[in-house]
This record gives C-alpha cells, sequence and structure tokens, in this order.
C-alpha cells in the first residue's frame, strides 16, 4: 500500500503546487518510515547481542521481563533445584543469578574456580529487575543455552620467585633466632 | 606540660606489640594447612612468606624490647592502637601476594575492613580466588570480631595486670568475669561453640540448596565467621545473593543478632537467666530501633514500588537493614540497586540503621545501643524534671544484667562517644563529596565504613581516590577502637614531638 502511494501518486499532476506538496510529504513519509524501521532493525539487533551485567543492573526498570541475552563465565557450582538449577555467569564485572531448567543445565561441564575456567555461556530469557517468584532477586529466567566456550581445568605450577622469597626469609628468621638466643644470655 | 615519652614507655610498648605480632603470625598457620591440603601450592607460600615475616618482627621486638614491666594505661592504649595498625600491614602481605588485588593500598583496605569487621572490598576476581585466600578473608573478621588483643591475653599475655589496659583499649569495657583472662577466653569458647553449630547448620542448608556437601561446608564456615562476627565478606563476589536461597537468608540473619548481642548477655543467658534478653536496655533499644528504621526503609521502598510482595521486601528490604543495623553488611542487592532502585527515604533508614549499631562487648561498631539507650533514658529524665515540680527528686534507672542508677558520667560518656561517632560519619562523606560523590551515596558509605558495616552503595571499588581509600581505612580503625586509644596514640606523637 506504501509502495503504491510512493511510485504512482494517484490523482497528482505533474507540475501543479499542491502536488508538489504532496509528492513532498510523501517523500516525507518514506523517510520517516525508512529511518523507523532502520532503527526498529537496529534495536532487534542490539537486544540479540548480549547485554552486560552493568547495563542489566544500571537500566534494570527498562529492560524488566524483556527477553535478553547475557554471556558470561559459569562460576562456583550449579545448584539444583527440583527439576531447575541455579548457575551464576559472570561476565568479568559482576556475576548475575540464572534460573534455568535443569536439563539445560547439564550441558555445564566446569565452573570457575581457582582451579578451573569455567565454561562461558549465552544465555537468553526473561530478565526480571526483583523477581517476584524468587524474593526479588535480580536474576534471569533462561530459556536457551548456549556453550560459547568450554573451561578447563588450570594447572598450577610452583611460583620459583615466591619459593625463593619464602627460603630466604627462612635464613632470616633462622639468623633472628640464633641471634636472640644469644641476646637472652 | 606534656612530658616526653621515655625509651622505658616506648619499650614496653614494643614488647607487647612483638607479642601480638607473634600471635598474629601463627595464625597464618591455619590457610597454609588448608592451602596445602588443597592442593594450592602458591597459596600456602603465600602465607609461609607472610608468617616468616610476622615472626621476625615479633622476635625482634620481643627480644629488642624487652621488659618485664606491666602496662600502664596510656601504653595500653598505644599497643592496641598500633597492634592494629600492624595486623593490617601483616595481614595484608599474603593477600598482596595473591594478585588478586590491586595495589598493596588496596589489601591494606580490605585486610583493615577484615580486621575491623567493616566487609568493604577492593577485592578483583574474587570467585577464582584460593580456598587458602579466602579462608583468610574470613578468619581475620573472627580474630578482629574477638578483637586481637583478646588473642594475645588468650594465649601470650600470662598474669599481666596491664591486660586490662588493651581489653579495655579494643572498646570492650564490660569484663564478663573477674578476671580479665578468663574472660577472653570465655569470648573464645562462646564463638568456638557457635562457629561449630553454623558451620554445620549453613553447610546443611548450602548442601540441600544443590551445593556440593564440601563446598557447602567451606562456604558455610566462612559465612558463619563474617556473619556472626559482623564482617561482611563472603566467599563469592555476589555475597549472599549467590545462595538464592531464603532459608541460608533467614539462619544468616539469625546468626547477624547472635553476634551483636554483647557477651556478657550471651554468658547469662548460657548461664540460665534467659529473662535477661527480655529486659536488657540493650536488647530492648534494638528491638525498637529495629522496628522505627525499618519503618523508614518500607515506606521508602513502598514508594519506590519495586518489592510489592511482603516476601520480597523482607527478603530484600529487612535483610539489608538488619545486616546494616548489626554491622554486617551482608547484601543480597548488587551495590548500585541502592542508588539506581531505592528512594531517598529508604537509603535514609538504612543509613540510620548502620549508625546506631548493636550491642557494646559485642563484635558489631558504630555507636551502640547501650549509648543510644542512655541518651534516651537521660532526655526522659530531663523531661520529667521540667515537668514535675522543682521538689521532685527524679531518679532514672536501667536494667543492664542488673539495675543501675544513671548518672551524669554515664551519660557524659555516650553523648561523646556519639557525638565522635558522628563527626567520623561526616568527615568521611566530606571526602566523598570532595571527590564529586553525592550526598547522600557519600553519606551512606561513610557511616557503612565509618560503623563497620560494609554494605555498599558502589562507591567503594577500586577505582576510588586513593585518598578515599585511605579516609575508609582511617574510619574502619578509628571506628572500631571506639576512638580512645586511637586519641591516645595522637597523643603520644604530640607528646614525642613537642614534650619536654
Amino acid at each position: 500500500m506504501i509502495r503504491l502511494q510512493i511510485t504512482d501518486y494517484p490523482g497528482v499532476k505533474s507540475g501543479s503546487r499542491p502536488n508538489i506538496k504532496i509528492a513532498r510529504r510523501d517523500r516525507l513519509q518514506m523517510r520517516i518510515f525508512t529511518l523507523f524501521s532502520v532503527f526498529c532493525s537496529l534495536f532487534s539487533v542490539c537486544y540479540a547481542q548480549p547485554l552486560s551485567s552493568t547495563e542489566l543492573i544500571n537500566n534494570a526498570k527498562q529492560l524488566d521481563g524483556k527477553i535478553i541475552t547475557y554471556k558470561g563465565e559459569v562460576i562456583g557450582e550449579v545448584m539444583k533445584r527440583a527439576d531447575f538449577a541455579w548457575v551464576n555467569v559472570n561476565d568479568g564485572i559482576n556475576a548475575v543469578g540464572i534460573w534455568i531448567p535443569f536439563s539445560l543445565a547439564r550441558e555445564i561441564t566446569y565452573t570457575g574456580s581457582y582451579k578451573a575456567k569455567g565454561d562461558i555461556i549465552e544465555v537468553s530469557g526473561v530478565f526480571h529487575r526483583a523477581c517476584p517468584e524468587h524474593g526479588g532477586d535480580l536474576d534471569i529466567h533462561a530459556q536457551t543455552l548456549r556453550k560459547i566456550d568450554s573451561g578447563r581445568f588450570t594447572r598450577e605450577r610452583l611460583n620459583p620467585a615466591k619459593r625463593n622469597q619464602a627460603l630466604i626469609l627462612l635464613g632470616v628468621l633462622f639468623l633472628v633466632w640464633i641471634l636472640t638466643l644469644f641476646l637472652r644470655k | 606540660m606534656i612530658l616526653k615519652p621515655t625509651i622505658h614507655d616506648i619499650k614496653i610498648v614494643g614488647y607487647y606489640l612483638g607479642k601480638i605480632i607473634l600471635g598474629l603470625a601463627c595464625t597464618m598457620i591455619i590457610p597454609i594447612l588448608i592451602g596445602l591440603g588443597a592442593g594450592e601450592i602458591n597459596p600456602a607460600l603465600d602465607f609461609l612468606i607472610g608468617l616468616e615475616i610476622g615472626l621476625i618482627f615479633g622476635l625482634i621486638l620481643t627480644k629488642i624490647c624487652y621488659t618485664e614491666r606491666d602496662l600502664n594505661w596510656m601504653q595500653g592504649m598505644i599497643v592496641v592502637s598500633l597492634s592494629w595498625l600492624a595486623a593490617m600491614l601483616l595481614g595484608a602481605i599474603p593477600m598482596y601476594l595473591s594478585g588478586h588485588w590491586g595495589s598493596y593500598l588496596d589489601t591494606c583496605f580490605d585486610s583493615m575492613s577484615g580486621f575491623a569487621t567493616t566487609g568493604l572490598t577492593l577485592v578483583q576476581n574474587l570467585d577464582h580466588i584460593s580456598l587458602a585466600h579466602n579462608l583468610w578473608r574470613h578468619l581475620i573478621m573472627f580474630i578482629g570480631g574477638q578483637g586481637i588483643v583478646i588473642i594475645a591475653l588468650s594465649f601470650f599475655v600470662k598474669g599481666a595486670s596491664g591486660a586490662f589496659k588493651m581489653y579495655v583499649g579494643e572498646a570492650r569495657d564490660e569484663k564478663i568475669m573477674p578476671n580479665v583472662m578468663h574472660t577472653s577466653r570465655f569470648i573464645w569458647l562462646v564463638s568456638i561453640v557457635y562457629l561449630i553449630l553454623g558451620t554445620l547448620i549453613l553447610g546443611i542448608v548450602g548442601a540441600l540448596g544443590g551445593m556440593k556437601p564440601s563446598n557447602a561446608f567451606f562456604h558455610g564456615a566462612c559465612v558463619f565467621m563474617a556473619a556472626f562476627d559482623t564482617g561482611g565478606f563472603a566467599p563469592q563476589s555476589q555475597n549472599i545473593l549467590y545462595y538464592h536461597s531464603f532459608v541460608f537468608e533467614i539462619v544468616t540473619i539469625a546468626i547477624m543478632i547472635l553476634g551483636a548481642l554483647n557477651f556478657k548477655l550471651h554468658y547469662h543467658i548460657w548461664m540460665g537467666n534467659r529473662k535477661e534478653i527480655f529486659k536488657n536496655i540493650e536488647t530492648i533499644t534494638l528491638f525498637i530501633t529495629v522496628i522505627i528504621t525499618f519503618s523508614i526503609t518500607a515506606t521508602g521502598l513502598t514508594q519506590a514500588g519495586i518489592y510489592p510482595k511482603a516476601v520480597m521486601l523482607f527478603r530484600k528490604g529487612f535483610y539489608q537493614l538488619i545486616s546494616g543495623h548489626t554491622g554486617t553488611g551482608f547484601q543480597t542487592i548488587y551495590a548500585r540497586q541502592f542508588v539506581n532502585e531505592w528512594s531517598h527515604l529508604a537509603l535514609v533508614g538504612v543509613i540510620l540503621a548502620m549508625g546506631l549499631g548493636g550491642a557494646v562487648c559485642s563484635t558489631t561498631g558504630a555507636i551502640k545501643m547501650l549509648r543510644i539507650g542512655i541518651i534516651f533514658k537521660a532526655l526522659v529524665e530531663d523531661i520529667k524534671r521540667i515537668i514535675l515540680p522543682e521538689r521532685a527528686i527524679v531518679v532514672q534507672k536501667f536494667h543492664h544484667i542488673k539495675e543501675i542508677f544513671l548518672e551524669d558520667k554515664q551519660v557524659r560518656g555516650a553523648l561523646l562517644i556519639t557525638l565522635a561517632y558522628l563527626v567520623l560519619y561526616g568527615l568521611g562523606s566530606c571526602v566523598g563529596m570532595f571527590y564529586g560523590y553525592p550526598f547522600l551515596e557519600s553519606l551512606f558509605e561513610s557511616t557503612s565504613a565509618a560503623a563497620n558495616v560494609g554494605l555498599s552503595c558502589g562507591i567503594t571499588a577500586p577505582s576510588m581516590p586513593a585518598v578515599l581509600k585511605m579516609t575508609y581505612i582511617f574510619q574502619m580503625w578509628a571506628g572500631r577502637l571506639e576512638f580512645m586509644s586511637v586519641f591516645t596514640l595522637i597523643g603520644f606523637f604530640v607528646a614525642a614531638i613537642k614534650g619536654k
């Protein structure tokens, strides 16, 4: 319909002033519509992009109840609660609680701790500023989970500088102890 | 005329300071064992280095300054104030070596926050910290909550009458038993019995909530130490929100309240005098102030309309309030939610609660309930004097373990400490505002630091100005020691410069 209006200009005679006005108005409408379409598509793309925890916390009111995407490292452990589970996901700034069906949480293999780097996951779901189901928690009720990167155990290697410092200090401590024995005498 | 401190003054201070440093250094054996047990070699080395440094300094001080003299009041106060600074510097060493803090100042901030049972933190990437370091963060709260000097009194200082002076200097002016050393041991007994019980309960709740039993009991021990000592650190970056458990929150509320009660009251309850809890001026004042401050907070939150259900208001509104009032600082909301979501009135309610604190001779900071109760009683007495005929004799009493007649001396003491706290809250707020933070946020964070609470509205971050970090360190230190030993230390330095 809109396309027809743009191309055919029904009832408009070329050259006349009112017709020029109508054509200008239509062009303006067209531009507004194009701009609106571009804005809408950009907005939807933005929503598909993962939001950071800071964005979620700072714009909680605007995002409340919306379907959002969030990405980060699974930390701590997967806490199973009946058919669901709590998974805490840290995006490097804050960790956010994700309420997820346990069947989806099974995909998680590694959780972040001193000895492991957790799986990097991306979840999509409903964001709650103050979840009525969970006593007002700021959380995400996940509907989908995608593992972006698998975690791994981190191997700890002995830090030679620390070992040397400890040995030198042990020597100093022994020396001081010997000296204090003489001091007592 | 101000007298210059003598070499004997310095020697005696050095000797007792050395003993306390030795005691503190020995506590690092616990994280070393945990580190070795968990296969965390580098963290164990961090604590070994800290232990060695502590032993070296402690040995040098005790031998060079060896004396058999007893402490006087001034020396006792100075030992206490310096011990807390030494604890901060020593406790920060293994934390700094872990690489989880941006600078040594940041580590000192967390170390003082831990020892002073505040709970404000500048740690980075907490979710990947070692078990040894995580335990240490909570252990320093346990040590600081009972009192650094209490350790020395319990294990290292034998038969010294000067022990009482150090005990008082650590903001504990009430003896539970006639002997101060027995009092210290009783405080440890209470704390350890509760530690075992609390860890068991929190561990079971955690395990039922889906945590692995080993993790659940480790978290249980850490959270108990932070809750009973009204500290506020937690093993994960989300603090108590990590657990997503109503039962866990209820248990921590009970532990926080236990920690906010006077150890003398614990003693009387243990001895079967359960009625004391209903008669004591501190518990009555605590009950009233919780109702008043929660009413303010709840009104503010209702205005904001964020928590429409009662259970939400309880888990978010009441939890942060009781956490603030007991001086704990556990949070079940994100720091910025205080500013973004809560109304100003709700924030004022929490600030008031934080500023009031718990009981004297407990692990809390702030003005404390006994002083608030005394000031209120004095106000009532003055009003009665105005209303009643001039000839009438007005006598005011209050119940604190026994019936006590209200005297001007008690009122003066209570008002002076209250005034000092108000000045301290104001000082931090002014520094915060100087750096461009809004008034209410500055007041919130400053009160939290000075009252040793630990709730944060987001100002406390590794990126905050160094001067503000130092201001909060000073506030935590002065607030925990209730000023007298800090003033004595300042006086000592003035006398050293200007004295004759």
